[in-house]
This record gives structure tokens, sequence and C-alpha cells, in this order.
């Protein structure tokens, strides 16, 4: 029954990489990558249990960090073409 | 007989957290611009992952798995509202408006959108 | 200083949630230390006061997540029905809706909790008016009425 939990996942995986791949503005694939990684959490906790070996919710629990600290890095790149630092000093407005 | 009851509650909540996400990601699929695709996302994010990692909780019983396991639902719950938010500040940012097919007459509409 | 402590202690339990490690010195230590380590960190960064840290919310926000948790359900329900509908939502709308909370602590949490339920987007927070994008019309009329804001600014209180 985990296989054919994980199967589902993997499923809802593929479709969300289907907009990924044609996502016409980048905007859509973010979003959809950041749904991803969502779904890669539970993947790997899914897992965990497939294979019996529990120590791999600590890496989903780590995954699910990664993925918001990575999305949110990602997305404020698109938005100001660099990760915040102030373009003049003293600016610190859109950190 | 307990234990036959938690499995089928457990497996209930797995199976409707996976249509869930599978409807989250047609959603995704199917909408038509990138503010309407954020509502098929947010299924994923809330009842997609949250009922699957429930059952798996049923499953796991009352230890420090389960601990776990509500803490990356908690983790979930938290950065995704908020990821979302930022991503569509960045969308407004970069112009792309949102498609509004009706227009109401009058209401609360904002002019710029 | 008392938000330090609280944080200390929130960290030390998830230490040992996490570890499960209870009663063995050798790994409580550098545990502790760790523990020490964040405090210190976050101290130095200015990240630990009343937004950063906000335990005044607690007990006020424990009735408040079964009500958001059952809100999330039932909007669930509603937009994954408008999702399998052959035919694609057509009364997609922007809307304005003034949030009544004063602490931008409480802004945050009522704009999250928008956004978590499926159906509302928050895209846009200027000095207390949100600007939503809701996939249906029943889901704006649903924030209109004011129930959620009214619920945040009960759990934000008076302080």
């Amino acid at each position: 029954m985990f296989a054919a939990a994980s199967l589902a996942v993997l499923v809802v995986m593929a479709l969300a990489l289907v907009r990924a791949i044609k996502g016409p503005t980048v905007y859509d694939r973010i979003l959809s990558v950041n749904s991803f990684g969502t779904l890669t959490v539970v993947l790997i906790a899914v897992l965990g249990f497939l294979t019996e070996r529990p120590e791999f919710l600590d890496i989903a629990l780590v995954y699910a960090l990664i993925n918001f600290i990575g999305t949110i890095a990602v997305t404020k790149y698109v938005e100001f073409a660099h990760l915040g630092a102030p373009v003049d000093p003293g600016d610190w407005e859109d950190v | 007989m307990m234990a036959l009851l938690v499995d089928v509650i457990s497996w209930a909540c797995i199976v409707v957290g996976a249509v869930f996400a599978v409807i989250g990601a047609v959603g995704i699929l199917r909408l038509p611009d990138v503010f309407s695709r954020m509502h098929g996302a947010g299924i994923i994010d809330t009842l997609g992952a949250g009922l699957i990692l429930v059952g798996l909780m049923f499953q796991a019983g009352f230890s420090l798995i389960t601990v776990k396991l509500i803490l990356i639902v908690v983790f979930v719950l938290y950065t995704s509202p908020t990821t979302t938010h930022a991503l569509a500040r960045a969308a407004l940012n970069g112009g792309v408006n949102p498609l509004i097919e009706r227009k109401e007459a009058g209401g609360d509409e904002p002019s710029e959108a | 200083m008392v938000h330090a402590i609280s944080l200390a202690g929130v960290l030390c339990v998830l230490w040992l949630l996490l570890s499960g490690h209870f009663h063995e010195p050798l790994l409580l230590g550098p545990g502790v230390a760790s523990v020490a380590a964040v405090v210190f960190i976050a101290r130095r960064m200015d990240v630990v006061d009343r937004e950063g840290h906000p335990i005044h919310l607690t007990w006020r926000a424990l009735p408040y997540w079964p009500w958001l948790l059952w809100e999330i359900v039932k909007a669930n329900i509603d937009v994954a029905r408008v999702l399998v509908r052959r035919r694609m939502p057509t009364d997609i709308s922007v809307i304005n809706v003034k949030a009544t909370q004063k602490s931008d602590v409480g802004q945050v949490v009522y704009a999250n909790s928008i956004t978590l339920t499926p159906g509302t987007v928050t895209i846009a927070l200027d000095d207390n008016i949100l600007t939503i994008h809701a996939l249906t019309t029943s889901a704006a009329e649903g924030l209109n009425t004011g129930e959620m804001d009214r619920r945040v600014t009960a759990v934000e209180g008076s302080s």
C-alpha cells in the first residue's frame, strides 16, 4: 500500500513537472517547482515508511526547510536580479 | 480490531490526500494564469500533503516519528503561504497582471489590477 | 529577555524531540551548547523580540488554529469541486479587503490565513489594505463577511 501511495505522489509530481516545463512565465515554473518540492517531502516520508527506515523523516524535515529557503531565494533573485544586497549603500528597502 | 480500524482510517486519509493532490496538480495544469494556479498549489500544500502525512501518523502510532510528522506538517503549513505571497509579489512587480475575465460592475474592484 | 528564554525553551524541546536522546550526558552537552549558540546568534541578529517570537499570541491563538484548519478543509473541498468541472471558472475576481488588526504581526497572520485557505490568495498588503485574488465569487463573499478578520483581531487582542 505504501508503494501505491508513493506511486500516486510520483504521478502528481509528474503533473507538476509538466507545468514547470510548459509554464509560459518564469513564475509558473517557480510555483510548480515549489509544489514539486513539497511533494518530494511527502515522497521521502512515504519512502521512509515503505522501506521501514524512519530516519528518512529527518531528511524530509530538512528538505521542507531547504525547499522554502530555495524558493524564496529564487523568487527574490527573479524579482530583483540579485539576492537582496543593496544596490546603493543605505538603501535596504528591497531587502 | 482496533489495529484494523486505525489501518482503515490511515489508508482513507492517504487515499483522500492523494486524490486532493492529483486535483491540485490538475488545477496547476488547467488554470489560466499564474495567480489562479496558486490556488491549485495551495490545495497540494494544505490538504494534499497534509492528509497523506496525517495518514502516515496513524501508521506510526504514538512515538517520536509522529512528532516529526507533525513538525513537517507545521513547517509546510507555515512556509506555504509565505512562499505564495513572495511569488505573487514578484509576479506583480514583474508585470504579470491577474486575468479577470468578468468585470464586476462597481464594487470594490481595485483600479490598477 | 523573556523572549530569549522562551526561544531557548522551544529550541531545547525541539532538540530533544528530534534527537530522542533523553538521558545521555555526552550528547545532551552539545545539544545545550547548540541551543545557546542559536539563541546568541538570534539575539545578535536582533530578531528575538515581540515580532520575531510572538509569545503574547500563544494562548489566544490556540482556539484559532482548529477553526482555521476546519476553514481550510471546507475551502479545499469547494476549490476541488470547481477544479474537476469541465468548464474552468470564469468568475475570478480581485478584491480589496481592509484588515482591522493594529500590529504588523496581526496583519501578517491575517494575510497568511487568507493565503492558506485555497481559493483566496493575498497578492499585496499595503497599509492594512489587502489585495486578494479569489478563484470563485463564493470564496470572495466568504471573505467579505469578515469572520476571519474578526477572529484574527481577537487573537491579536488589545496588547
